[in-house]
């Protein structure tokens, strides 16, 4: 039987699993809104684009799964942009259809279109328009597997309503054959030993993860192959929940916002484990100071990846999954010798230990005003184990990151790469949208919140119960910080004067508003918060000045840490 | 350093785009570019010369290859490959340069490929520093017109390049 392009669409995202889209309709999508009808697919209409590609990204990074949203074209499709390019620069699957003009009128300044296969370009992984409809479940097969498979990204799908129209035998393809793309999966045996070899000849390794480890689901391996060896782990703000931040190996998050002791392991290191990061320039600081002492071995899915920022004298192409759980195997293989190291790293680790009494992650606490670290441990302490926290950015992404404790792999959603702030709230909507049972915690900043609170809507809408924490100091605080330590404390721009009133912006939506000023407040709301049912906003009258500590300054390298402002 | 690299691509809308936004996106340069399909339709071969240390060139061709229309990609610096070049140049020819013209030609094993009262046409094919060669011997004469193909290349020998008839 033939079926039309956006039935044709609808099949394909059944077959591939898809449950739940994200997305809002308009005049070259209405053919695809129309047969939505007849599918159990679940949509979420958000109240924005941009709100739908970060839904549909945080309920990828939630599950693992790839996420998809959908908006008509034109300025529908240019409002996916951020989300895109938030998904592409953390590495995150998603497929975003968008809708596109009639093929006749592509080309021809018609009313709501855009180049949206150019404008997207450099922030998919991939992208496709297409132009007939016996190639739309090709494209759709390959657009999900090019999503998921070897370094996860974004694809864009742009489908012209007279493409959705027409019709056409539907025949799903059961494989992929795309000739140009064939990632590397299987890690090199030969390289493997090798890197087993200078493993066992370190004095001061480290192992420094990235978002890959989440991206893999390889959290195990690598927790067996830091216990195996002994050796310390920094993570990225990308990779926090991969490994326990309670584990007694764990040195928290490395770089321009990460503990001091992360960041003289790193300065002081002999032999560098780079597992599935990509040497930002927010993690290395000035590149001629970083690492200085140590060899690198890097293992990244991307070749990309390697040899980018910096000298690498060891590559492993391949997923984390198979090359952690190789090294492991060959560690076993060379039993004596990895209880050797372990020894043999004995000073090693009370060097670090040394750094940690010297310099804890830690803050001026105050009985009188409320410190925002004070909520982000509070939050911790009252929420589960398994509770999904999604962050803006700014000074409340950092502090979440450095005093939250995660414990456990895809818990931390934040945009890392890209620093997209409005992505927390969106993306908690998706976290819950997938999860309905568990706590999702959006720690947010009242700048950050304000790019994306239209969301509110959809939460209430839809029954998803999130939490929201704003951090509320009327400043954009990470920008303030800036101006304060680089520009003599000319705030040119950065402070919020006129005060929202948060709670009440919460009840217009329909939700409850929670407000604290007094630190004895705090836990109080927190609880109160968690026993509410819906969504519910928690208003934290902060600190004003409060700066994110410690910080290497831009351009600085890791040594050189402002500890204390 | 220059450097020479060769792409097979997907034959397809848009790789070209793809391909000249990957330099573009990240600082690179492109010297010349040439495309065309293959003896396959379905695939187009690209010869792009660009410069840059060898961690820039690893980037370039590790950037190649992770586009997903990219089949393969040689950097054929360092090996041993035929280059060749065609340029156009429409250059003056009266009275006293139209011998000499016509002289200059003939050693290069050029052609004039039009000719009008007042100028010659010349088609040139050689490795690129042939065509600078010749170009700098008529340029006296006055050029009104100069158009270059950019290079081609090929590795040397028997063997092809699997995919890439």
């Amino acid at each position: 039987m033939k079926k039309t392009g956006s039935q044709i669409l609808l099949e394909c995202l059944q077959l591939e699993g898809v449950d739940t889209i994200f997305g809002y309709p308009g005049g070259t999508v209405i053919n695809i809104y129309n047969d939505l009808m007849d599918y159990p697919i679940k949509h979420v209409l958000t109240r924005h684009e941009q709100g739908a590609v970060h839904a549909a990204d945080g309920y990828a990074r939630a599950t693992g799964k790839v996420g998809v949203a959908i908006a008509t074209s034109g300025p529908g499709a240019t409002n996916t942009i951020t989300g895109i390019a938030t998904a592409y620069m953390d590495s995150i699957p998603l497929v975003v259809i968008t809708g596109q003009v009639p093929t006749p009128l592509i080309g021809n300044d018609a009313f709501q279109e855009a180049d949206i296969i150019g404008i997207t370009r450099p922030v998919t992984k991939h992208n496709y328009l297409v132009k007939d409809v016996k190639d739309l479940a090709r494209i759709l097969k390959q657009a999900f597997y090019i999503a998921r498979t070897g370094r996860p990204g974004p694809v864009v799908v742009d489908l012209p309503k007279d493409v959705q129209m027409a019709t056409t035998k539907f025949e799903y393809p059961e494989t992929v054959e795309i000739r140009g793309y064939k990632p590397t999966y299987s890690g090199n045996l030969r390289q493997i030993e090798k890197a087993v070899k200078m493993i066992l000849a370190a004095k001061k390794p480290v192992i420094y993860v990235g978002g890959g480890v989440t991206l893999s689901d390889a959290s195990t391996e690598l927790l067996s192959f830091a216990e195996t060896i002994q050796t310390p782990v920094t993570t990225t703000l990308m990779a926090m929940a991969s490994f326990p931040r309670n584990n007694p190996l764990s040195l928290g998050m490395l770089g321009m916002h990460g503990t001091y002791y992360a960041n003289m392991a790193v300065t002081h290191t002999d032999l560098l484990i780079a597992v599935g990061a990509r040497f930002d320039d927010r993690v290395t600081g000035r590149i001629a100071t970083f690492a200085p002492h140590a060899k690198i071995i890097h293992i990244d899915i991307d070749p990309t990846s390697i040899k980018k920022n910096v000298r690498v004298d060891l590559p492993i192409v391949g997923d984390l999954k198979d090359v952690l759980g190789k090294m492991v195997l060959k560690l076993a293989e060379h039993g004596d010798e990895a209880k050797q190291l372990v020894a043999t790293l004995d000073p090693w680790r009370k060097e670090i230990e040394g750094w940690k009494t010297e310099h804890p992650m830690s803050y001026q606490p105050s009985d009188r005003i409320i410190k925002p670290q004070f909520v982000i441990e509070k939050l911790r302490e009252l929420s589960n184990d398994d509770a999904i926290i999604t962050t803006e950015v700014g000074q409340h992404q950092m502090w979440t990151a450095q005093f939250f404790e995660f414990r456990q792999p895809r818990t931390f959603l934040t945009s890392g790469g890209l620093g997209t702030m409005g992505y927390g709230l969106p993306a908690a909507l998706g976290a819950q949208a997938a999860f309905p049972e568990r706590q999702v915690i959006d720690i947010s900043g009242d700048g950050s919140f304000q790019m994306n609170s239209q969301e509110l809507a959809t939460l209430v809408q839809y029954r998803l119960p999130v939490k929201i924490a704003i951090l509320n100091n009327n400043f954009l605080g990470m920008v303030r910080q800036w101006q304060q330590l680089f520009f003599d404390k000319r705030y040119s721009q950065t402070c919020l004067e006129l005060p929202i009133d948060f709670v009440k912006l919460a009840e217009a939506y329909g939700a409850t508003g929670l407000k604290a000023t007094r630190p004895d407040e705090v836990e109080e709301v927190i609880k109160k918060a968690f026993a509410t049912a819906g969504p519910v906003i928690m208003e934290f009258k902060v600190a004003r000045e409060e700066n994110v500590l410690p910080m290497v300054p831009a351009g600085a390298g890791l040594n050189e840490m402002v500890l204390a402002s | 350093m220059k450097h020479t690299i060769s792409v097979l691509v997907e034959n397809e809308f848009g790789v070209l785009t793809r391909v000249a936004g990957l330099f573009s996106g990240r600082g690179f340069n492109i010297e010349s570019l040439s495309v065309a399909p293959t003896l396959d339709p379905s695939t187009s071969r690209m010869t792009i010369v660009t410069r840059g240390d060898e961690q820039i060139l690893e980037q370039i061709t590790k950037q190649l290859n992770k586009l997903i229309d990219t089949i393969k990609v040689i950097d054929f610096t360092g090996q041993d490959y035929i280059e060749r070049e065609m340029a156009l140049i429409k250059v003056t020819a009266e009275e006293e340069t139209r011998a000499e013209v016509l002289r200059i030609v003939d050693i290069f094993r050029a052609k004039v490929v039009d000719v009008t009262p007042r100028s010659y046409t010349v088609e040139i094919t050689g490795a690129p520093a042939k065509v600078d060669a010749i170009v700098e011997l008529l340029r006296p004469m006055g050029i009104k017109e100069l158009v270059r193909s950019g290079p081609v290349v090929l590795g040397r020998g028997s063997k092809g390049w699997k995919g890439a008839e």
